[in-house]
């Protein structure tokens, strides 16, 4: 443990935060006579040091778009730029946390964390007493040799962070990563990732459906439209940091927020809600007017 | 909250122990139920059960032949010949699908003659092992690896394909070759699949044995004609209208596939330490 400052101290003097410019991406699937435009013309930043949350419904093509920005396929049209260099393919300047746990199931949490390190051949003394370190920060010490089938849903998703941490990427990119934790997990994560943002100052980028965990986190938070996705607003978060939950019900430029973003956001649900259906659309329009009265 | 766990765990330990013992004695009632019913059936002539010799005439046929070197003889000669059989199988039939699951080229080409190839009963075989091979053994040998390595294969790719795309992607991500992709993430990925195909295709072998060792007409049969193997040794009961040494013959099979299914369920859980802690 008394290595544990100069660790900290490497960790941090390592870090050397991205910037992702995402310039008019688009992107359709399926084949010529059934094509649909998942993403169109979407154009934003992710900025250097930033917690940028990307908000939006269901199923509008925010995972589609994250699998841009890791490499894992490429745009249709439009550029995608990290540190003003084109982005070609998948590599560890950018890592991904998916939606529910992408541990691999025939590691042990020591195993998984250090899978980047021995894929690279960087298994050397200083690599091992990083790995020693985030295990004890993401507080999983006792459960180095534990397999994932074996770690509560919050254990998982902590030693994913640490997996993805130790690799040292210049964006870290999660996809709703607390989707399927329970509320009081779910409130705990939000507070312990945010503290680990404060600490480190990566640039992040993180994806939600959830109002309140994208006001919490976000320095600045994106607001997407429904399929085809595209930024329909651009919010910037100024709630003093380190926050609190209790804090931020209380706030009212908090609340100020939530019910600007709330009200956009929810112009996008009906849509897709209605879309489709004529009994879903003019249960929509009955419920427009009658929110319009009152 | 230690305190918490620890009480916790103590009553759940009991339970599990009292789950096993009731675990045994559950089969203990199984197995004596069926012999009350097939005795009865077989007494009480009911139609079906009626033309089977009941438990205790078999029994009877069975006592003389537990000191009949021959009827041993018999136990290791298909063993040995299904466990031959059933590692060629497993050595062709594991590489084969791993590189039908990981190459595009290698499927397309080898997939349209491993599915025509698949459907063909090991016992239509038979005639076609024979002229093949030059020895009696090997006809036995590739008839029982026939039966086995459809089943493998089918399930190593089955297994590689249901790997979470999302592995290949954190992996990829990582900086990881694709000889270390394919080291640490498609074989540990597989090896579930694979236990599972070796658990089902060795049963398979086993189904096979009595086709196979028909081949034989009892060759290399030592100290009695009951030394020609377990499969021969039905065909010969039948053959010489002994039904009850029939019955023995299904009964010593049904035991041997047993023991090996289980054999390989332990050393699979032996080499997926992960699979045994859910």
């Amino acid at each position: 443990m008394s290595a544990a400052p100069s660790v900290q101290g490497k960790l941090r003097a390592g870090i050397n935060p991205g910037e992702i410019k995402v310039t008019g991406v688009s992107k359709d699937y399926g084949d010529a006579r059934f094509r649909t435009q998942v993403v169109r013309e979407c154009t934003f930043t992710i900025e250097r040091s930033k917690l940028t949350v990307m908000i939006g419904p269901s199923g509008c093509g925010k995972s589609t778009l994250i699998r841009m920005l890791a490499g894992f396929e490429r745009p249709d049209g439009g550029t995608i730029t990290l540190n003003d260099a084109p982005v070609t393919g998948p590599a560890r300047d950018r890592l991904v946390l998916f939606q529910e746990s992408a541990l691999f199931p025939w590691m042990t949490t020591w195993d998984n964390i250090l899978y980047g390190p021995r894929a690279r051949g960087e298994m050397g003394r200083e690599t091992l007493e990083m790995a020693e370190f985030l295990l004890n920060k993401v507080g999983l010490a006792q459960f180095r040799k534990k397999y994932p089938s074996q770690l509560s849903g919050g254990m998982q998703r902590r030693a994913e962070l640490a997996r993805a941490m130790i690799n040292n990427p210049e964006v870290m990119i999660l996809d709703e990563p607390f989707r399927g934790l329970d509320a009081m997990t779910k409130e705990l994560m939000w507070e312990y990732y945010s503290r680990l943002f404060e600490e480190t100052r990566r640039t992040n980028f993180f994806v939600t459906t959830d109002i309140d965990e994208a006001l919490f986190l976000a320095d600045r938070l994106l607001i997407m439209s429904n399929i085809p996705c595209h930024v329909r607003a651009v919010l910037d978060i100024d709630i003093p940091r380190p926050r609190t939950l209790i804090a931020m019900v209380e706030n009212d430029r908090a609340n100020e927020i939530k019910m600007n973003a709330l009200s956009i956001l929810h112009e996008e649900a009906m849509k897709s809600f209605s879309r489709g259906s004529k009994a879903a659309a003019d249960f929509v329009q009955a419920y427009a007017k009658r929110v319009g009265k009152s | 909250m230690s305190a918490a766990i620890a009480s916790g765990a103590e009553p759940r330990s009991r339970q599990r122990h009292s789950i096993f013992r009731n675990h045994l004695v559950r089969a203990a009632i199984s197995l004596v139920a069926f012999i009350l019913l097939w005795e009865m059936g077989s007494r009480l002539k009911l139609p079906w059960v009626g033309a089977v010799p009941p438990p205790t005439v078999v029994m009877k046929a069975l006592l003389p032949l537990l000191t009949d070197q021959g009827y041993w003889y018999s136990w290791y000669q298909s063993s040995r010949r299904v466990l031959t059989g059933f590692l060629a199988a497993m050595l062709i039939g594991i590489p084969f699908g791993l590189a039908m699951a990981t190459s595009r080229i290698f499927r397309d080409v080898t997939f349209p003659v491993f599915e025509i190839l698949r459907p063909v009963p090991p016992l239509a075989w038979v005639p076609a092992a024979i002229i093949f091979w030059p020895t009696q053994e090997l006809s036995i040998g590739f008839v029982i690896f026939l039966g086995a390595i459809f089943t493998i294969m089918l399930n190593v790719i089955g297994g590689a394909r249901s790997i979470d795309l999302r592995f290949f992607q954190a992996a990829r991500s990582m900086g990881s070759s694709n000889w270390d992709i394919f080291r640490r993430i498609v074989l540990p990925g597989v090896l579930p699949s694979i236990i599972v195909g070796c658990e089902v295709g060795i049963g398979i072998t086993w189904n096979v044995v009595v086709a196979a060792e028909m081949i034989s007409g009892g060759g290399g049969a030592i100290q009695s004609s009951a030394g020609g193997g377990l499969g021969f040794f039905i065909w010969n009961s039948y053959i010489g209208g002994s039904y009850p040494l029939i019955v023995v013959g299904m009964i010593s099979i049904g035991i041997a596939g047993y023991i090996s299914s289980s054999i390989i369920r332990r050393l699979g859980l032996l080499v997926t330490p992960w699979m045994r802690v859910r």
